[in-house]
């Protein structure tokens, strides 16, 4: 397969970046995307050109690090997968693909189409956490859970923080990324205890990292690649607005 | 040198509970006065961490990825093992241990493997605790599966992201600390180095993937949590930038290197599509529970196959070959890793291998789902047939799978004493950077309960130990020990850039990887392995002369990180190569052809072989050598593994 491949090339955070059109034969429909640009990248270092920088890892769908805004979409045309689990059949022969970093002000570029997507570590210190040290916790069967309870707390955590979410919104909003943190925990008994501080806390780091307000329009939903739910931006609004009317401040 | 395990006195099951007892504690008053570096944020470094600053130790943590949260341990699908034998069916902190050590084919430390089954019940405690959503039954309470062999239902998971749901547990519980100021994070940024005083591990060097710039870290001792070396075989299941560097520049300043010829190569991974291809990724082993493996009789109907004139569902019962079956009649599709491995190699390498590349054997549903239906099938492993069909774009349900084996794991690592200090004082190795706990090959669910158990319930208590005899003063990154190592950092990474060759980084790597799985994969001869030996040895000359890697230090360069960490596998390479030379037995995943039963299974031989081989580091060049810690069985017989 051939391809026109038109790729957002930025130095570093300081450079104004612009896109560069690069022309890649030869790719096989099995390649993964990711593998597609290792193969861009080889012949730019063979013709002495800086390869194109892209943060990846574990290239299996889990660890969240690959961020490419394909063709309008973060993660590409497919539902449901990342950037690493997109594999060239998914595209025509011949097309022009345009890949972009994740654009959002809170995740500044760091480099081509690596972004800096520390914001979202900073929302979890803030308190996506369950308070508790190392040792002299209860036995793990003292705290049943109820079977459907913790089914739908494990599908608010399968979130990867990739920052698709971030990405897809118009207005650049953390929402779901945050509400899924904050929904696994406020399910679950052990995590009930600082909900109301934690909610706050949470939704105050968010804002302070400079993403947008939600309005509802469900892009982030739709382009998760774990499928995590709207619902679960509302029920951190639930949590939130509790907080707060039952705040002592 | 002498390998001193520290394995305290007593009774078995006494030895843990003695030694937290006479370890010597610091005053909570005065933990604040230590510092901590802890180089990796997987499941052993984020746990460590956390448990460190809790105490009130100051921790500074690094990892190379843009965040803690995406260490490698993510990735881990199974499950967590713990004796907590809550299904009654008979399971117990000894059975877990004996499981553990058999499963290793006899090449772990009684004492370490049953201190770890000991933790492990409190690893599901602390974990709950934490919001980690493990599977539950429908009466509140936690589910366990079997896994891996096991005759016990002990194993926790979380659907098919156990992993990942550890992972998030540990780096939560990090968070919480940084947000306390008790860890200082530090993503994107390498261990280049490990700085020595006065014979003790007091810092290490690091490189800023993102500026380029080098800096010291001084602290009272360094644990390294950096994972394993399976990249060595360039394609393996492991994340495209786990490395061996932390651990092998450490081993280059003293640390030694423990059986580093162990690997676990994984049978059911998706196989090989093409050169292009980056990473193998691992489909569950339960899947073996109901899918036959087989390879066309013949080598002309495969290669019939492979060239597309044929289709697999048109061949005849009779033109199927259901080796395992024929072979192994009581096990048959569920026999071990190791063997189920070594199998499909040979029949690949009898010609038989189906795909283009004949380098893969089918895994068939076909008789499973007549004999159940779709549905049923598909309620089991939906999510796995999902997976298979994005990446191959072809339909189990309709098409066997092709699966091939893949490297997983490296049960070698860094030699650590009971206290997981290595012979370097105040350097300490976790996880799977040590070698300890799982012998020559490691059990299903058995590496994130080595993590935690690690980070969460050893490390906190024996560094404790180590710095109650350390005196408080920092050493400032202004001293000459520190200069110097900075000093070869730069060095290295200019004679890097300025070799200026015509060959890329990668293209060396895949090299590598090739002779590896060629010499020092599955299975292994003298013959082989010597000729692997000459050939990583003039692939590393050749990598210092010709290596190509663009721009500069100062700035975020992907071919020089990878240069890097390639040469550092260039030697470890070779180092795994003369292990596996050396060790004239086979046990586990390491499998010499030259020692097989007349079954063709791996033969022991403990009589000169129950002992660690821990490689010492002479200097550039020079051949390493090897410290023998014996292995003494008190509590355990050895015996012979049979799966016919």
């Amino acid at each position: 397969m051939k391809f026109n491949l038109k790729i957002w090339r930025q130095k570093n955070n300081q450079d104004k970046g612009a896109f560069k059109t690069y022309e890649l034969d030869g790719v096989s429909s099995d390649m993964s995307f990711l593998e597609m640009i290792d193969v861009l990248n080889e012949q730019l270092i063979d013709k002495d050109e800086d390869p194109v920088h892209f943060d990846h890892d574990c290239r299996e769908g889990i660890c969240g690090m690959c961020s490419m805004y394909i063709n309008g979409e973060p993660h590409g045309p497919l539902r449901g997968v990342t950037t690493c689990q997109l594999h060239m059949r998914s595209f025509q022969d011949g097309e022009t693909i345009t890949i972009e970093p994740w654009r959002a002000s809170a995740f500044p570029v760091v480099k081509d189409l690596a972004v800096d997507r520390s914001a979202f570590d900073r929302v979890i210190q803030a308190g996506g956490y369950v308070s508790v040290n190392t040792g002299g916790t209860p036995d793990a069967n003292e705290i049943p859970i109820p079977k459907s309870v913790a089914d739908e707390a494990f599908d608010s955590a399968t979130c990867i923080g990739c920052g698709a979410c971030v990405a897809a919104c118009k207005n650049a909003s953390a929402m779901l990324f945050v509400s899924a943190k904050i929904s696994q925990l406020s399910m679950l008994p052990q995590g009930k205890v600082e909900g109301a501080e934690r909610a706050q806390k949470m939704v105050a780091q968010m804002d302070e990292e400079g993403f947008g307000a939600c309005t509802n329009t469900g892009a982030c939903s739709a382009e998760c690649p774990k499928g995590i739910d709207l619902s679960n931006i509302a029920r951190m609004n639930r949590e939130y607005l509790g907080a707060k009317i039952g705040s002592q401040d | 040198m002498n390998l001193e395990s520290k394995i305290p006195e007593g009774p078995l099951a006494e030895k843990w509970t003695n030694h937290k007892f006479n370890v010597k504690l610091v005053n909570p008053a005065n933990k604040r006065k230590y510092d901590v570096i802890v180089v990796g944020t997987g499941l052993a470094g984020a746990s460590a961490s956390a448990s460190l600053a809790e105490l009130g130790y100051n921790v500074k943590a690094f990892c190379f990825q843009d965040s803690p949260r995406r260490a490698h341990s993510i990735a881990a699908q199974g499950g967590i093992n713990a004796a907590k034998n809550y299904q009654n069916d008979g399971d117990s902190v000894y059975r877990l241990f004996y499981d553990t050590i058999k499963g290793g084919d006899y090449r772990s430390r009684e004492a370490n493997v049953y201190r770890l089954a000991e933790v492990s019940v409190n690893i599901i405690d602390q974990c709950v605790a934490q919001g980690v959503p493990f599977a539950r039954e429908y009466g509140g309470l936690l589910a366990n599966r079997s896994f891996g062999g096991a005759q016990v239902s002990r194993t926790f998971y979380a659907r098919g992201q156990t992993g990942q749901q550890l992972l998030l547990g540990a780096y939560s519980a990090l968070s919480r600390q940084v947000a306390n100021g008790k860890v200082e994070l530090f993503p994107r940024t390498e261990m280049l180095d490990l700085v020595m005083v006065d014979g003790k591990a007091r810092g290490i060097v690091t490189r800023n993937l993102v500026t380029g710039k080098i800096e010291s870290h001084s602290a009272h001792a360094v644990v390294l949590a950096s994972g394993g070396y399976g990249n060595v075989f360039y394609l393996s299941t492991n994340a495209m930038g786990s490395n061996v560097t932390a651990a092998w520049r450490a081993h280059k300043k003293g640390a030694l290197m423990a059986n580093p010829c162990y690997t676990q190569i994984h049978p059911t991974c998706i196989p090989v599509s093409g050169d292009h291809q980056s990473k193998l990724t691992l489909m569950s082993e339960s899947l073996r529970n109901d899918g036959r493996v087989w390879v066309p009789k013949t080598k002309e109907l495969a290669e019939k196959i492979r060239n597309k004139e044929i289709h697999p569902n048109d061949l005849s019962e009779d033109e199927r070959d259901y080796y395992l079956e024929t072979k192994y009649p009581a096990f048959g599709n569920l026999v071990p890793r190791d063997v189920a491995s070594r199998n499909a190699k040979y029949v690949c390498d009898e010609g038989r291998g189906v795909n283009s590349s004949g380098k893969a054997v089918y895994l068939d549903f076909r008789d499973a789902i007549n004999r159940d239906g779709e549905d049923t099938i598909a309620g089991k492993y939906g999510n796995l047939f999902d997976m298979y069909r994005q990446i191959t774009g072809s339909n189990p349900y309709k098409e066997p799978m092709m699966i091939y084996p893949a490297v997983h794991y490296t049960m070698g690592g860094l030699w650590v004493d009971y206290n997981l200090k290595t012979n370097v004082d105040g350097l300490y190795a976790t996880g799977e950077s040590n070698f300890s706990d799982h012998g020559a090959n490691r059990l299903g669910a058995s590496a994130l309960m080595q993590g935690l158990a690690d980070g969460y319930f050893v490390l906190p208590y024996t560094i404790g130990n180590y710095l109650a005899g350390e005196k408080y003063e920092k050493i400032g990154t202004d001293h000459e020990a520190f200069k110097e190592a900075e000093k070869s950092v730069k060095e290295n990474i200019d004679k890097l850039l300025s070799i200026k060759g015509t060959k890329s980084v990668d293209q060396y790597h895949k090299e590598l990887g090739k002779v590896m799985w060629d010499y020092c994969g599955m299975s292994r001869t003298a013959e082989g392995l010597k000729k692997a030996k000459d050939l990583v040895r003039e692939l590393r000359a050749d990598f210092w002369k010709n290596v190509k890697v663009l721009g500069t230090n100062e700035e975020f360069n992907s071919s020089l990180e990878k240069a890097s960490r390639v040469a550092d596998f260039l030697e470890q390479g070779e180092l795994m190569i003369d292990d596996a030379l050396h060790r004239e037995e086979s046990c586990g995943g390491h499998f010499r052809e030259e020692h097989q039963t007349p079954e063709g299974e791996a033969k022991r031989n403990d009589e000169d072989f129950a002992y660690v081989a821990a490689w010492e580091y002479t200097g550039p060049e020079q051949p390493e050598k090897l410290h023998k810690e014996q292995l003494i069985f008190e509590n355990v017989k050895l015996t012979q593994r049979s799966y016919k």
